[in-house]
């Protein structure tokens, strides 16, 4: 009845739509899963999707780059995606205005903190050189990270863990930390958690409140435009790159 | 839906066109950003023709991060390999990135006040 079932498969799996079609249908699932949780920052979407997809590809022994055949298409989007990041933005010029230079400060500070801590800890315990450099742009905004992580040469897919890491992490633990801390404004504690958590904790942010979120979606953009200016620029003064 | 892709593509082509020029170390797409960002501040009320498109858009960021996010699959052994000094330095500098920041706003409006009263 139906002789080429048996090289169906092998068809399949060669070809973009295949690839494309199981990367929307995992995220598809991992958006249920995370609703479902009562939006919880442990069930988060982009970790779901990706375990399920790595698993997927375990268990069919499909290489990475035949998979990026397919995904490459969601993965050019990002570039877009980054442009559009200034339509918030512009939305939030007013605010900005009226609270520039402390919420600068907390930006590059905080943003010099972080970048400083985290290749210095990684160094010391002995992490080499590619995973320091994908390391650097960890707290940014993912499009922007990615950009900033190719241009300097490091491994993007290694940021892409990292920042992944740093924002299921920083959105989860940022409550207790502003408890701790006794931060109690929303513009305070929004953009703190946008300059570290950026998507996923600007996600979160929205949750909690508006103007949090409002404010969290400006440090990300914020601190996304200023790591991609200054980083690059700094490793290149240092002489790492 | 289409005007939004459009605009957000060709401030995409000249972001990157000139970094390429200008040798900028800075990913096309940031350039392409500010350079929209400049726009819709030059032209008042276009935003508001651009934004549900583009939250839209942006809503479903955390899909195109998926790809990348494979990725990982290829670096199990690196990660295996540098696990302890990748888990410590993401947390400890997570934990040191919202402090900081929170911390230096807070001293400075609270500067910002005080000079004012």
């Amino acid at each position: 009845m139906m002789p080429h079932l048996d090289t169906l498969w092998v068809y399949m799996a060669r070809s973009p739509l295949l690839w494309l079609t199981a990367t929307l249908l995992a995220y598809r699932i991992s958006l249920f899963i995370y609703e479902r949780s009562g939006r919880s920052g442990l069930a988060n979407p982009v970790a779901i999707s990706v375990t399920l997809l790595v698993l997927l590809l375990l268990i069919t022994d499909t290489p990475y780059a035949v998979y990026f055949d397919g995904a490459q298409f969601v993965h050019f989007l990002l570039g877009p995606v980054t442009v559009a990041l200034a339509i918030p933005l512009y939305y939030q010029l007013a605010k900005l205005r009226r609270n520039w230079f402390a919420l600068l400060a907390g930006a590059l500070l905080g943003g010099v903190a972080s970048i400083a801590s985290s290749i210095s800890i990684a160094w010391m315990l002995g992490a080499s050189p590619l995973t320091l450099l994908s390391l650097a742009p960890k707290s940014v905004t993912m499009p922007i990270a990615l950009g900033v992580t190719e241009k300097m040469g490091g491994l993007p897919t290694l940021t892409a863990v990292m920042v992944m890491l740093t924002g299921v992490f920083g959105a989860g633990v940022a409550h207790y930390v502003f408890k701790v801390l006794r931060v109690e404004d929303d513009v305070t504690s929004g953009f703190a958690l946008g300059a570290t958590a950026h998507g996923v904790g600007t996600a979160r942010a929205f949750q909690l409140s508006p103007e949090m979120g409002a404010f969290s979606g400006l440090a990300m953009g914020l601190c996304g435009i200023l790591t991609a200016l200054l980083l690059p620029l700094a490793l290149k003064l240092f002489g790492v790159i | 839906m289409l005007d939004t892709l459009l605009m957000l593509l060709v401030f995409q082509t000249l972001g990157e066109g000139l970094v390429y020029l200008a040798g900028l170390p800075v990913p096309g797409p940031v350039i392409g950003m500010l350079l929209l960002l400049a726009f819709l501040v030059y032209r008042k009320g276009y935003a508001d023709r651009l934004a549900p498109s583009a939250s839209q858009l942006l809503a479903h960021m955390a899909l195109l991060f998926v790809p990348a996010g494979v990725g990982i699959s290829v670096h199990f052994h690196r990660i295996a390999d540098e696990w302890v000094a990748i888990l410590v330095s993401v947390l400890v500098s997570t934990l040191v990135s919202i402090v900081v920041t929170a911390l230096v706003i807070r001293g400075l409006s609270r500067m910002r006040k005080e000079g004012k009263s």
